[in-house]
């Protein structure tokens, strides 16, 4: 094995390609003992995905929301501390959107920032607080997340009941006001106008008119890319990454660590916020509802942080495979009656040899190791 | 008023019990120093086991056995990465939790017909105390599930072998100090496993206690967050027993509050209502608990010879 191999297989990309495709085998064995073909399995997962250019465009305006999550969460990792309560937050932040998108009718270039603002603004709060308990009285930040997932939760299904914002017969709000919107071409895709024009166009046609087609995904992209200069290349940034590393040492070094705990928490709270609020302006169906259990937005996220290694850019394509995985194993369900949990089964299994995969180096270490005592 | 009292005795016990179970799994392995985030997926693929075996065999023992053997499984892929792969505990704890749910319906689809929840099982865990015996009484409303004493075995046995005997202070110094106790001759790993897997076969219990003591089958939000507030138990408790049990005691009493108060002639949201376990765990955490920290070497891999 020469050492440019050993290079390549050492590096994070190629560990984690692997950790992918082994969560493939694993499924695929699955689907065999169960009685499903895997090789059908897989090409219906394929074509779900890649078939129709509506499908690829659903695979990432999907993956926008859990980009970001994943991204709050990486954020926080950064400061070492875990940010599982990136579903209250995500959760909080469509409330606020949506009580806000509903009370207020502003022109659009008002309505869409203070929409959106708003999501951010509930989702910080609820990771300032997670901070400010963890700095203030040291309570474990995993506890207050767990709790405040809750309470976002039964608080979501408290306003959905509202009398002033419920919908009567159906278990949500009213749709929020179209001047908050972030869909593209909204009113006009769907006139006269814009119907005749998009049909002479199949393509278009079916990636504008068949979709929520919008923009929030190119918004996540600037995003990962301001939180990755954020963190490594400014001073704020290094001491939020020397008080992960070490944070007696910070501590030692002039950071003050606490406030910093809590800077972490409300820029990782307002990440998760950003997610949910861009959920809801970008959606045809702008409500929120009764959640019997969570929708697991920042869990995802929690994933898609792991899978990418805690890196900002890595969150986007981790966040795009988990959002087709998902996509895929929703026509499996259908198509071929095998149960789409299998993409649960599979993601786990990304996730768990993702963790694993620290032996490679070591592992390939001792081979290069073994063939040079040979050689020598 | 004595009515509702042994109302919420009754409540609190009977929601506490599968928690109680997980948490002191949580607490067996982080005191370790193996950090277990995974309790939910083990809790999940223990409730489709115990409801799955219960139905067949007709034998609620017979299940619960089983559960904690499927709990202790799924323990076992934790303390492979963890222990010998050296993997990061949390991302391996975190990709149980997916694939204890997705596997545990995927079961359930494969064995009744593409169902996501199971068929009711016969025959339930016994009760210990049954309303029955009461009938006519004043004790009419108290009743006790086998699975309230199990609970209560299990905190007071692990807390004896933890801080009474050898083998308690072994791990307790491996949450700590691994390099120490493997220098007296205790094999780190060895024991790390074991007590992994011990971790998994409570959680997996845990998890058969609910759908075989509480619901009667297994359904997609049977386990929904239990693992989570087990996990929060452990760190309530300070990684004690004693300290999680009485975290799980304090949840379960504030369940039993929301289904007492939301019968009361006060009328207040259930979904308001429902927020209070989590609000009074806050509060309690503020204004009782305060600062906690994990066992030292909790989450952090060992290598032998290191020091």
């Amino acid at each position: 094995m020469t050492r440019s191999i050993s290079r390549i297989l050492k590096s994070y990309f190629m560990r984690t390609f692997i950790a992918v495709l082994l969560g493939f085998v694993v499924a695929s064995a699955i689907l065999f003992i169960t009685g499903y073909n895997p090789s059908q399995c897989m090409a219906v997962m394929f074509n779900a995905v890649f078939s129709r250019p509506k499908f690829i465009v659903n695979v990432i305006l999907k993956s926008t929301p859990i980009i970001l999550t994943g991204l709050s969460v990486a954020f926080a990792f950064k400061m070492g501390l875990f940010n599982i309560g990136a579903e209250g937050q995500f959760i909080v932040s469509t409330i606020a959107s949506a009580i806000v998108g509903l009370v207020f009718n502003f022109h659009p270039i008002i309505q869409v920032p203070l929409v959106i603002m708003s999501g951010v603004f509930a989702g910080a709060i609820f990771g300032g607080i997670i901070g400010f308990l963890k700095s203030k009285f040291g309570i474990h930040e995993v506890i207050t997340s767990i709790m405040l997932n809750w309470i976002a939760l039964y608080l979501c299904n408290y306003i959905s009941n509202l009398a002033c914002f419920h919908k009567p017969e159906s278990d949500g709000t009213y749709p929020i006001n179209e001047s908050g919107l972030t869909l593209f071409m909204y009113k006009w895709k769907f006139s006269e106008e814009g119907r005749s024009f998009l049909k002479n166009n199949p393509v278009l046609n079916d990636i504008i008119l068949k979709t929520d087609f919008n923009f929030n995904f190119i918004l996540a992209v600037i995003i990962a890319i301001v939180v990755w200069v954020v963190i490594y290349k400014t001073r704020k940034g290094y001491e939020f990454r020397a008080c992960g590393l070490n944070p007696d040492a910070a501590q030692n070094a002039g950071i003050d660590v606490n406030k910093n705990i809590i800077y972490t928490m409300l820029i990782s709270g307002a990440l998760s916020g950003l997610a949910g609020a861009l959920a809801l302006t970008g959606s045809s169906n702008p409500v929120i509802h009764v959640l019997p259990v969570f929708e697991n937005y920042g869990f995802n996220g929690l994933s898609v942080a792991l899978i990418a290694g805690s890196s900002p850019i890595g969150c986007i394509f981790a966040g795009i495979m988990f959002s087709a995985l998902i996509y895929a194993g929703q026509s499996l369900q259908f198509k071929l009656g095998a149960p789409s949990e299998i993409v649960n089964i599979m993601i786990g299994t990304i996730v768990f040899f993702v963790a694993l995969s620290v032996i490679i180096p070591v592992i390939v270490d001792k081979i290069v190791e073994k063939e040079e005592r040979k050689s020598a | 008023m004595l009515n509702n009292i042994l109302i919420a005795i009754t409540i609190t016990l009977m929601y506490s019990a599968p928690l109680t179970l997980a948490a002191i799994g949580g607490v067996i392995s982080e005191r370790s120093g193996i950090t277990n985030i995974g309790i939910e997926g083990m809790m999940s693929i223990g409730a489709l086991t115990g409801a799955a075996v219960g139905y067949f065999t007709q034998n609620p023992w017979f299940g619960l056995i089983c559960a904690g053997i499927a709990g202790g499984l799924l323990a076992l892929l934790h303390a492979v990465a963890s222990i010998s792969c050296r993997a990061d505990q949390t991302v391996s704890g975190l990709a149980i939790n997916l694939i204890g749910p997705g596997l545990a319906m995927f079961l359930s689809r494969y064995f009744f017909s593409g169902a996501t929840m199971t068929l009711p099982v016969p025959v339930k865990l016994p009760k210990v105390v049954d309303p029955i015996y009461f009938q006519n009484t004043p004790f009419s409303s108290l009743s006790i599930d086998a699975s309230v004493v199990i609970a209560l075995i299990v905190v007071i046995v692990t807390s004896f072998v933890l801080y009474q005997t050898k083998w308690g202070l072994r791990i307790r110094a491996m949450g700590e100090h691994p390099a120490a106790v493997d220098t007296l001759g205790v094999s780190v790993y060895k024991s790390r496993y074991t007590c992994v897997i011990i971790s998994g076969i409570l959680a997996g219990l845990g998890g058969g206690t609910v759908t075989l003591a509480i619901i009667s089958q297994f359904t997609p939000t049977a386990i929904s967050g239990q693992g989570f507030i087990a996990l929060a138990a452990v760190i309530f408790g300070k990684w004690r027993p004693i300290g999680a049990y009485l975290a799980c005691l304090l949840f379960g009493f504030s369940q039993a509050l929301v289904i007492l108060l939301g019968g009361g002639s006060i009328q207040i949201p259930s979904t308001l209502l429902a927020m209070i376990p989590y609000i009074l765990t806050i509060a309690v955490l503020i204004l009782f608990v305060g600062r906690s920290s994990a066992p030292k070497a909790a989450g952090v891999p060992y290598k032998k010879g290191e020091r």
